[in-house]
């Protein structure tokens, strides 16, 4: 039994896509005649099911747009009670105020694929750099 | 292929990336799957038994709140295992509920402590530095294959 369960995984697979949209990526895992259960959400779509049958299916969604789907293994199974906001009295999850930072990263972290498969190079980007000790205290002395 | 452990451990775009380029991310969310799905540890809702917290005490003292000894069972053991690193600072979401300053600031101490390959980076703000980051991952990650490939070589 507990070798049956750890074989089942959850992947989240979050669309930041201009032309797949969350239910395209569903309509393919529908197409697909293989054992798992899906769930939409806003940010894309939770996978659950056999280890090889997740990976395969979720490898054909990420094809249909490699750079600009992004995909995470996660730990509960969706609708579970510890963390479905149905059972907990609404508001967001646990988890997703994380997940929703990234996601809003996630068209520049697309765009940068995109350039690194087109070999772009890079631009040389100035970081600003920690006030100095010896500088602040210039700082410092001067106003006195 | 190398395991690579991510800072912040739950990330979307370092597991992504790192399995992008052909190798294997040590995430928290296989571990938390791992403990909230084994039948028999059954302590609801979170599974976590007052033995994580005894397991934590290989990384921090006694002192140290059982919150962080009971994250760092789960996070020491994958930051063991590790063959490579990469810590993205700037990161105050993995400070919250789900997170733990002080075990983030562990974590990183750790990972730091191991003699490992290491990249050190800051999460992007603007489409430039989403380049830079993007760039010195995917290279960081393709150095590690021809580390490894040297290893193999030198232990043959």
């Amino acid at each position: 039994m507990a070798e049956e369960n750890n074989d089942v995984i959850t992947k989240l697979v979050v669309t930041s896509s201009d032309t797949v949209l969350p239910i395209d990526a569903a309509m393919k895992i529908y197409e697909s005649s293989t054992d798992i259960v899906i769930k939409e959400t806003c940010f894309g779509t939770m996978v659950t099911g056999p280890r090889e049958a997740v990976n395969k299916v979720v490898k054909e969604i990420v094809d249909l747009d490699k750079n600009h789907i992004f995909v995470k293994e996660r730990g509960f199974p969706p609708g579970d009670d510890r963390r479905c906001r149905a059972s907990r009295g609404g508001g967001s999850r646990p988890g997703f105020y994380f997940l929703k930072e990234e996601a809003m990263m996630l068209p520049m972290i697309g765009k940068a694929l995109d350039k690194y498969d087109k070999h772009v190079p890079l631009k040389e980007i100035e970081h600003k750099k920690k006030l100095e000790v010896k500088d602040l205290q210039d700082i410092v002395e001067s106003s006195l | 292929m190398a395991k690579v452990i991510i800072y912040p451990t739950n990330s979307l775009i370092l597991s992504d990336l790192v399995q992008r380029f052909g190798h294997t991310p040590l995430a928290m969310m296989e571990k938390i799957k791992e403990k909230v799905t084994t039948v028999g540890v059954d302590s609801p809702p979170m599974n976590i038994t007052a033995e994580e917290p005894k397991h934590g005490l290989k990384y921090a003292a006694v002192e140290v709140p059982a919150g962080v000894r009971g994250r760092m069972a789960i996070v020491g053991p994958m930051i063991e295992e590790a063959e490579a690193g990469i810590i993205v600072g700037e990161s105050p979401m993995a400070f919250g509920c789900m997170g733990c300053a002080r075990t983030n600031e562990l974590t990183k101490y750790l990972i730091r402590s191991r003699e490992m390959p290491l990249l050190e980076l800051e999460f992007p703000k603007d489409d430039d530095e989403g380049q830079e980051f993007v760039y010195r991952i995917a290279e960081f990650l393709k150095s590690l294959d021809e580390v490894k490939g040297e290893s193999e070589e030198a232990t043959e």
